[in-house]
């Protein structure tokens, strides 16, 4: 699974970081980072909470 | 779980519970009602990209809501009354057909609707935002560029509906009958700096006064609003006028039906508020053990989760599973011009409320609010990194003098 974010979407709320730090950072900068962009599939439930909880519906998961 | 189950409500908290049921093995029928009849959207861009015309309708579209979950839906369909003895719900169609549905189960997420001025009825020129089609009726008049509108009320919408105006270059009044705005939300030492964000974006920002009457002129039959007469004696003269003065919450069809109306349909700490019925949403009332008293709240992402949460609650209810504890941390944010404002938590107006990182001169800080020494709330002002990590101090317990110190090192 790939992670993908548009970034002329997203509005650093920061929600996806909460649920998961280890793949996604808000900086200083107020900018969202991916940390890991192809996440290991035990992270699927994370990923998929963070796409539903995503404000902007900026994330999606991509199968490739 | 294979039986009959009505959801009220195509907003948020309901198509959240119709996904999470179809999903987690709900083979029966699902039937979604609601009063609008337009596709379920997200509301939060109501306020803000729909009318700046950044975003058209189709991007707020909820993608639940086209995913093909098989349900059955009902829009432009207003519930009438339910009967939880013979276990049918009366819906009325827009064409004004009334007919009774059968269900198993009935989850109730319909919600709320604007409150609007009294006597405002058919005066052109006079809004509220709460659907997508009262978004674009207002955005529609934006574009005509009038000179000034007035903005009745200083909450989250009315502050939102106002940066909107002023990003199209129009002149804005904001009135709020509260000496500060977002006092009873925030407390006044952050009302006063959500104050002082309006007036760096130039809005006329009228605090302390109410509406005493709408001015209107009658012309070719139409009778418009040219302006507002406020309670401190002036007037203002506005082509627009956009009300945002809360809510109404849609409860009259569950009336005398057995349900505890009490501000909100009030549920156990599961959102059972009968057998086979659950609440989800705005119009929800749960005990919350976090914050020791009963809850209703209206935010976005509570509305998901209140929505999963009471369609698995009837799974657990179908099952005879052990159904899970409904009581997470409140949370939402407001976009007001190129500020974000988050709070995590439920504060007390009264709290103590203490800035432990960057400074409000900014507009850039974060503050927490404590009772005692009870962790009531965070707040962010541009900040979401530190509000989404000082957010998960709920979850450990940290108490407000820890989480001081947990902030100090951010």
């Amino acid at each position: 699974m790939r992670i993908v974010v548009d970034f002329d979407l997203c509005e650093s709320n920061a929600v996806c970081m909460g649920i998961a730090p280890e793949i996604f950072e808000v900086r200083d900068d107020d900018f969202l980072y991916v940390l890991d962009e192809n996440p290991p599939e035990s992270m699927r439930a994370k990923m998929e909470e963070s796409v539903q909880r995503c404000p902007k519906q900026a994330i999606s998961i991509a199968e490739d | 779980m294979n039986s009959t189950t009505v959801i009220v409500g195509a907003s948020l908290a309901g198509i959240n519970a119709a996904r999470t049921l179809r999903l987690q093995g709900h083979t029966g029928s699902i039937i979604v009602v609601d009063a609008d009849s337009e596709r379920p959207y997200d509301r939060p861009p109501l306020s803000k990209q729909m009318l700046t015309g950044e975003w058209e309708p189709e991007k707020i579209l909820l993608p639940a809501g086209k995913e093909d979950l098989d349900l059955e839906f009902r829009l432009g369909v207003r519930a009438k009354a339910v009967d939880l003895g013979a276990r049918q719900i009366t819906l009325e169609g827009a064409d004004g057909t009334v007919a009774n549905t059968a269900f198993d189960s009935l989850v109730i997420a319909s919600g709320a609707s604007a409150r609007r001025l009294p006597d405002s009825a058919g005066i052109a020129g006079v809004h509220v935002v709460r659907t997508l089609a009262d978004s674009l009726a207002l955005r529609a008049e934006l574009e005509a560029g009038p000179s000034r509108v007035v903005v009745i009320g200083a909450g989250f919408i009315g502050a939102e509906v106002a940066s909107s105006c002023r990003k199209r270059g129009i002149e804005v009044t904001l009135v709020e009958a509260m000496p500060l705005p977002l006092e009873r939300i925030l407390g006044a030492e952050m009302g006063r700096v959500c104050a002082q964000v309006h007036i760096e974006n130039g809005v006329d920002l009228r605090l302390g006064t109410g509406v005493l009457q709408l001015e209107t002129e009658t012309v070719d039959g139409v009778e418009k609003v040219v302006g507002v007469a406020l309670t401190d004696g002036t007037t203002v003269a506005a082509e627009i006028v956009v009300v945002g003065i809360g809510v109404t919450l849609n409860v009259d069809w569950l009336e005398g039906s057995g349900f505890t109306l009490d501000d909100g349909v009030v549920c156990d700490n599961t959102l059972l508020a009968a057998p086979g019925v659950v609440a989800a949403g705005d119009i929800a009332r749960y005990p919350s053990a976090r914050f020791g008293r009963m809850l209703r709240v209206e935010h976005w992402e509570t509305a998901i989760a209140g929505g999963e949460a009471a369609a698995r609650r009837l799974l657990a209810e179908a099952s005879g599973e052990t159904p899970v504890v409904f009581d997470p941390i409140p949370w939402f944010w407001s976009d007001q011009y190129d500020r974000k404002i988050q709070l995590a938590g439920r504060p007390m107006p009264t709290d103590t409320c203490v800035v432990v990182h960057g400074s409000t001169d900014e507009f850039r800080f974060v503050a927490l609010y404590g009772d005692g020494d009870r962790l009531t709330g965070v707040l962010g002002m541009n900040r979401p990194r530190h509000v989404v990590q000082l957010r998960a101090l709920f979850e450990e317990g940290a108490s407000f003098s820890e989480a001081c110190e947990r902030a100090a090192t951010l």
